[in-house]
């Protein structure tokens, strides 16, 4: 698993990658009452702000963490959006996309180096 | 994630807050140590370090509110003793600067008021109290030094305004505050809504109201400072009371449908376009026997027969998008012309769904009215809701 200084985590599934959110940046947010996901096959740039997660204490936006494609969202996510803080980094992922060169992955933080980055 | 450095301090802000308040600044409550010690997450909140959650976070602790009951720090409140030598001096004294009767409050009964001013509009919202020979007064943090300021000039040196420092404020709500607070004093059982009185508890001189700002049943209680501590200890030893924070005070009484000062009310509002005329008892309306004689009383008076073109109003977001403070409201999806604005908005954990309040034009203010708020750009139905969202669960 790969983490980004957004607080994304990022998880290499065959030729796609699997983003959600972290369990620490889950807890900061408290509970998430409203989700808005992206479009199944839409085109995204790094850091275009394609999920709006509303927790009771504030809105925040996710940014793609690459350019891609986004292949698949997580739709149930948007009937229950409090499973982000129950398992943020397992059922609660929030979009599949596909990437042009995974490599791109080797940059980001490890799991280690995002625990010293959030302190 | 973009906005998440934000997420512990997104609480609706006071405007004297906004102003810019600096951390080294910040006051604390005589239970701030406590607050650490349950594990509260800390923001600043009107110039005080105040909990905005606890461990349970913002939605358990509203339902736990709702369910059972809730401990609140509110000693960042100002506490205000309005004293004269004949106590119906004072009683007079206060009508000049707000719309509520004062005179005929008896004693060991409150009263909710606003001041105002010379436009009609409000200056803050407060509590008052007959306490026999002196008036209890509660105003919010963000104004009370405003507040203390106002009510010296108008009122010394006839009556006496003591800001007290040495007292914290706890509030006590939700269905069973009455079964816990009377395990420490069977009389508070006996009290209705809005009485007030003195009983020791924990061994405390405390002044005790069967009141609050979340809907529920409960009481708030002022405690001297030093006994604050074993109070709320004592009180949260119950196994039916959980600490509440901010975050879920604020949901809380926006389901009822109270107002937010520096939010849902303010200096521009008038209490006629705020909803908020049922707290102007007969006798300061036009007609009555001391009809004006508060600051704005041409205004206020002349609305409350003409009426106003604008009104504060409940909204149900139709989706699951919250509408946050600050979003415009149109007559249609395709309206050019702004016609509200929500004034405080987010979601209701007893509801199950978003809820709002804002301000919109008379004609569009009728319960069932649909119209749109536009969030991140589009424009999402919302419907014109009955205040409150939450039935109130008084004792009267």
């Amino acid at each position: 698993m790969k983490f980004t200084e957004e607080h994304e985590w990022l998880r290499v599934e065959g030729d796609e990658v699997v983003v959600g959110i972290t369990a620490h940046a889950a807890e900061q947010l408290g509970d998430v009452v409203f989700i808005e996901l992206p479009d199944e096959g839409q085109t995204v740039s790094k850091d275009d702000e394609i999920v709006v997660i509303e927790s009771v204490k504030a809105a925040s936006d996710i940014l793609a963490p690459l350019d891609g494609v986004i292949t698949e969202v997580n739709e149930p996510l948007v009937e229950e959006p409090g499973k982000v803080n129950e398992d943020p980094e397992g059922d609660a992922w929030f979009f599949k996309m596909k990437i042009e060169d995974l490599s791109a992955l080797d940059d980001m933080m490890d799991e280690a180096a995002y625990k010293k980055f959030i302190g | 994630m973009r906005g998440l450095e934000y997420a512990g301090c997104r609480l609706p802000c006071t405007r004297s807050q906004t102003k810019g308040c600096r951390v080294s600044e910040l006051k604390r409550t005589p239970l701030y140590d406590l607050h650490v010690s349950l594990g509260a997450k800390m923001v600043p909140f009107a110039g005080y370090d105040m909990p905005v959650q606890y461990s349970l976070g913002v939605m358990k602790e509203h339902l736990h509110c709702r369910a059972a009951a809730g401990l609140f720090d509110v000693s960042h409140m100002g506490q205000v003793i309005l004293r004269s030598e004949d106590p119906e001096v004072a009683k007079a004294a206060l009508e000049t600067l707000i719309p509520q009767d004062v005179l005929e409050l008896v004693e060991g009964r409150q009263r909710y008021g606003f001041f105002t001013n010379d436009a009609g509009g409000i200056e803050d919202d407060l509590m008052f109290a007959n306490r026999g020979d002196h008036l209890f007064v509660v105003v919010n943090a963000a104004c009370k030094d405003a507040d203390v300021a106002r009510m010296r000039a108008a009122l010394e040196p006839e009556v006496t305004v003591k800001l007290l420092e040495n007292r914290a404020l706890l509030a006590l709500q939700g269905p069973k505050a009455e079964v816990v607070l009377a395990e420490h004093h069977p009389v508070v059982a006996e009290m209705r809504f809005m009485d007030v009185a003195t009983v020791p508890i924990a061994g405390a001189e405390c002044w005790v109201s069967r009141s609050g700002y979340t809907g529920e049943d409960g009481y708030e209680i002022s405690v001297p400072a030093a006994a604050a501590t074993d109070l709320a200890k004592a009180l949260l030893a119950h196994e039916d009371v959980e600490a509440i924070g901010l975050g879920a005070r604020d949901s809380l009484r926006l389901e009822a449908g109270l107002c937010l000062y520096g939010h849902d009310i303010d200096e521009t509002t008038s209490p006629v376009e705020g909803g908020l005329t049922w707290g102007m008892q007969k006798v300061r309306r036009a007609g009555g026997d001391r009809a004006g004689g508060f600051p704005g009383a041409d205004r206020i008076l002349r609305e409350m027969g003409e009426g106003v073109s604008r009104k504060r109003v409940g909204l149900s977001p139709e989706g699951r998008a919250p509408m946050r403070e600050g979003t415009p409201l149109f007559a249609s999806a395709d309206a050019d012309t702004q016609i509200g604005t929500v004034t405080s908005g987010g979601f209701g954990p007893t509801v199950g769904a978003p809820v709002a309040m804002g301000y919109v034009d008379a004609a569009h203010a009728e319960n069932g009215t649909t119209l749109f708020g536009e969030v991140r750009g589009k424009r999402l139905p919302v419907s014109v809701a009955k205040l409150p969202f939450v039935a109130a669960g008084f004792k009267r």
